[in-house]
């Protein structure tokens, strides 16, 4: 029976089931197929803290989003056109977020009346009316598993653990996904029991023909690779990109990189992924708390190191003293701070970019860093290559502000050709200074960037000390004189000024906007998205995007002044919109949201549109 | 750690040219003396050894000696140590502390320096008093100690150093006091032959906030019968005319003093610093009171375990072995490793 194909531009599939039923991993095989198919993609992975939630209650909804396309998308898409719901607590917990007429498979083993009470539904929702409004697929995805396994050698646990491969076959039809490489995937990942590759592929297969034969699924879907600038790609997430990028710092700069990290949701991926790498030099060290991280991780820079802490923000308030202590010492340190939502524990696995004032002023005194953001998942490859820069440089700690939607979500990525990536080659100094020609002199500056020489311990003629004390400008000693320390604080306020940063660009396709959209971090892909979708209606609107938060670019100024109105969206109260605010004067109009989840573009274009249609 | 090499290294070499500021009379100049005197002997070169401090009275000891150093913050010194020491082989790291600094703020990081055994010689100065804010009691104070902070008496049990470095699994554990130089310098030549973290107390002398805390220890009327000079393969005895000895009961788990005269030669323990288990050297550890009765001085233990520092090398190397090419050429396979696709 061949069935209607019907093509599509773009698809929105969210796969949500119980934390146990292997959604990550569902949606993370469908995102693979896709790349190979040439889509432009981007995920969005939202799951609980808790490993194990009690099975089958609303905490414990895991869920992965994949949004692909025949053209460059930007973000995870905002609603579902579809949503696989593998018990009655994933459909009650997604529904709200479906647009009437997207299609719905449930699992119908799970919707038992024990089930549907766990999570309030006083009458199945299958059955009730309540969804006439959707397309619903209800499809015994359970039971049609178990069956197809019935043949293999599998327990009864193992045939059902198998039902998430049923209906990722089910979609992977529907989409005509190709699915050799998940076929190869089982192959590596059960490589040591031949049993379970075998009753995954068969429960994938099985998937694959229920829709082929099914009465339920008249159609199929087709959506043609985007157009895509020529070159080798790869699906990467940020957290593997952050880590990548610090890989290659090491290897641009010959200097070995040594991460100092506790383990911390959502940034210990770092900190697993770095320590597979060995073989460049890169050492990696479970600290025993975040303090340890990152002093291991300046002890490392002053021995000559690239020295790297990973972290989450209550992390990096536990940091604070330590980065004071390096704004002090004047050494190399990238800390990277992948952010979420706070105060306190907050909600670990949720995104929220409410560290910003933290990273530009939560140290006591006067310790001014340098801050950058990334704006996307494979950007983060080049923020890291940029805050190992800025770090190695101007020997300054460097705060890498990511966060967990950009950490966790995945997007293709063009890989860059190593050779294409920055020069970070550093000089240590090697000999004496001091005008006499035998003096050291650990804080006489290069004129150029204010930084002051490296010189590391096994450099005969330099020895030396240093440390957190007020420190006489050229020789370093202690000092308590007042004109010193008023010179010191305004000098190493100078230094972080001093740090060449691009203009930041602005996208104005016909120069004729009047308001500006300035964002930073990872709002990048839902203020793109909303920008298009206003232009499209023929709404003017301006996108800037900082990825320098300090030093600001020095072209920021003129760029606001000539925009009527600004708007600063952000995850946070309002933390970019102070800083604009305070330094230009401008009267930027914030607008913000911490619900833990990125903006949607549908909301920032509705916003955007009141304010260009009153400019 | 480095390999000794022939140099003609003196005391003066290893004065900085900073004025040394501790109030005079303080413990912490014979240490001071001590250690400069002692460096020449590691045949080091100066700039392969490094002191890292935290904060404290005798945190201020980097800026003391002509080697590289570095005065961080409080408690932390052990852990900058360790980044470096572990990132460096190649160096010969030093760690001054006090027992503020390594005991209370720093408590943590002391501890999981010795069980990684990372190859640290960390060396803290214990006064039992905060001398650098004034005269607080310490956690290593006696319990009623009055101060500022406790004008009624402290109210806390302090720690045992060496019984906490014990119970941490360090492999070396020593005690000296500031003002034996001799005795300092033999602790500190055994220490930095040790490989992995070395762990010494030395008794210091604040003459301040805590005047003669260990006086019985220095006295010559009291000393002999206060000490006990550990040495190892000897029987432990001591006192003036070696009339006291160290037996472990039948029956009971810890070590006891006895008159030497009512115990047969053949039951006072022999020292020996190299037993694995630490139970031993921790019973040594629990000889003294606070009147300071009883109080061993010498290394307590010296075991070998490897260091933190060689299994990570150890493990970067293996990796290094096993990969071919430039380290552009292995970049850009790890870059385009995973699953990856064409556009043309």
């Amino acid at each position: 029976m061949s069935k209607q194909v019907q093509q599509l531009d773009r698809v929105v599939i969210r796969f949500a089931g119980d934390s146990g039923d292997g959604m990550q991993l569902t949606g993370d095989r469908f995102t693979s197929e896709t790349a190979q198919l040439g889509n432009d993609i981007s995920t969005l992975p939202n799951f609980p803290a808790e490993i194990r939630a009690p099975a089958g209650t609303l905490p414990g909804v895991s869920s992965f989003q994949v949004h692909f396309a025949d053209y460059d998308i930007l973000t995870p898409g905002d609603a579902p056109n579809v949503l696989v719901a593998m018990n009655p607590a994933a459909l009650k917990a997604n529904l709200a977020d479906l647009p009437r007429g997207a299609d719905i498979i449930v699992n119908t083993d799970e919707f038992t009346r024990r089930n549907l009470a766990k999570v309030g539904y006083q009458a199945s929702p299958l059955d009730d009316g309540s969804l006439d409004g959707y397309v619903l697929h209800p499809v015994a995805l359970t039971s049609m598993t178990v069956g197809a396994l019935a043949e293999h050698d599998v327990s009864k646990k193992d045939a059902e653990r198998a039902k998430n491969m049923f209906a990722l076959g089910l979609l992977s039809w529907m989409y005509s996904r190709p699915y050799e490489s998940t076929i190869r995937f089982l192959e590596r990942k059960f490589a040591a029991r031949p049993e379970l590759v075998a009753a995954n592929t068969a429960a994938f297969k099985a998937g694959w023909n229920f829709g082929e034969t099914t009465e339920d699924f008249a159609v199929r879907y087709e959506v043609k690779p985007a157009k895509m600038n020529p070159g080798t790609y790869r699906n990467i997430t940020g957290n593997a990109a952050l880590s990548l990028g610090l890989v290659a710092a090491g290897v641009r700069s010959g200097l070995p990189v040594f991460l100092g990290a506790y383990p911390i949701t959502p940034a210990s991926d770092i900190l697993h992924e770095l320590s597979k790498h060995k073989r460049f030099g890169v050492t990696t060290m479970q600290a025993e708390d975040e303090i340890a991280a990152i002093g291991a991780a300046l002890g490392a820079s002053y021995g000559g190191a690239l020295g790297v802490t990973t972290t989450s923000g209550p992390g990096v308030a536990l940091k604070g003293e330590t980065i004071s202590l390096a704004v002090a010492l004047e050494l190399p340190l990238v800390i990277v701070d992948v952010q979420r939502a706070g105060p306190s524990t907050g909600m670990p696995t949720k995104t929220e970019q409410a560290d910003l004032n933290m990273a530009l002023f939560g140290r006591h005194g006067e310790a001014p860093v340098a801050v950058i953001a990334p704006r996307s998942p494979s950007d983060c490859f080049f923020a890291a290559l940029e805050a190992a820069r800025i770090a190695l440089t101007h020997r300054t700690p460097v705060i890498l502000l990511s966060d967990n939607y950009v950490a966790n979500g995945s997007e293709p990525w063009l890989l860059p050709d190593v050779d294409s990536l920055p020069d970070l080659r550093v000089e240590f100094a090697t000999t004496p200074n001091g005008e006499d020609g035998k003096t050291f002199l650990p804080y006489l500056r290069d004129p150029a960037t204010l930084a002051r020489p490296w010189a590391i311990p096994g450099t005969p003629g330099l020895e030396h000390r240093i440390g957190g004390l007020e420190k006489a400008d050229k020789t370093g000693d202690i000092s308590y004189d007042p004109a010193n320390h008023d010179f010191m604080v305004r000098t190493r306020a100078a230094r972080i000024e001093a740090i060449e940063v691009p203009d930041v660009e602005v996208e104005d396709p016909d120069s004729d906007a009047r308001v500006l959209v300035l964002g930073w971090g990872s709002t990048y892909g839902p203020i793109g998205a909303a920008c298009r979708g206003l232009r499209q209606r023929g709404l003017p609107v301006a996108q800037a995007h900082l990825r320098h938060l300090a030093p600001l670019p020095g072209n920021l100024g003129e760029v606001l002044g000539r925009y009527e109105r600004v708007v600063i969206p952000e995850m946070n109260l309002g933390q970019l919109a102070h800083v604009i605010r305070a330094r230009y004067l401008v009267d930027a109009i914030p607008y913000n949201q911490v619900r833990g989840l990125p903006f949607t573009a549908t909301e920032l274009e509705t916003m955007l549109e009141e304010v260009v249609k009153n400019a | 750690m480095p390999e000794p090499v022939a140099l003609k290294l003196t005391t003066k070499d290893f004065k900085s040219d900073q004025e040394v500021r501790w109030c005079p009379g303080c413990g912490d100049y014979a240490i001071l003396a001590a250690v400069q005197s002692f460096m020449p002997e590691l045949q080091i070169p100066r700039e392969r050894i490094v002191f890292v401090s935290g904060i404290g009275c005798s945190s201020r000891f980097p800026y003391y000696m002509n080697t590289y150093g570095m005065h961080s913050i409080h408690g932390r010194a052990p852990a900058i140590a360790t980044g470096l020491s572990v990132s460096r082989p190649d160096l010969s790291v030093w760690v001054v502390t006090g027992d503020g600094d390594a005991l209370s703020i720093g408590g943590n990081h002391l501890i999981h320096a010795l069980r990684r055994n990372v190859n640290l010689k960390i060396l803290l100065f214990n006064n039992r008093i905060y001398g650098l804010t004034k005269g607080q009691y310490s956690p290593t104070s006696e319990v009623g100690k009055v101060t500022k902070s406790t004008p009624v008496g402290s109210a806390d049990a302090p720690f045992n150093p060496l019984s906490l470095a014990l119970g941490a699994e360090a492999t070396f554990v020593g005690r000296t006091i500031d003002s034996d130089r001799k005795h300092l310098q033999s602790v500190l030549r055994a220490a930095a032959e040790h490989e992995g973290s070395a762990f010494v107390e030395i008794y210091q002398n604040c003459n301040i906030f805590n005047d003669g805390a260990f006086d019985e220890l220095k006295e010559p009327a009291t000393r002999d019968d206060y000490l006990i000079r550990l040495e190892h393969g000897r029987p432990i005895t001591f006192g003036a005319d070696g009339q006291f000895c160290v037996v472990h009961p039948p029956g009971g788990f810890g070590l006891e003093v006895r008159e030497t005269a009512s115990v047969p030669a053949d039951e006072i323990v022999v020292h020996d610093a190299t037993v694995t288990e630490p139970a031993y050297a921790f019973a040594l550890s629990r000889l003294p009171g606070f009147d300071l009765r009883n109080t061993p001085i010498g290394i307590f233990r010296d075991v070998r375990r490897p260091s933190y520092d060689s299994v990570v090398q150890e493990q970067g190397a293996t990796a290094r072995a096993k990969s071919t090419g430039t380290p552009e050429e292995q970049l850009a396979g790890l870059l385009s490793s995973g699953d990856t696709w064409t556009i043309l």
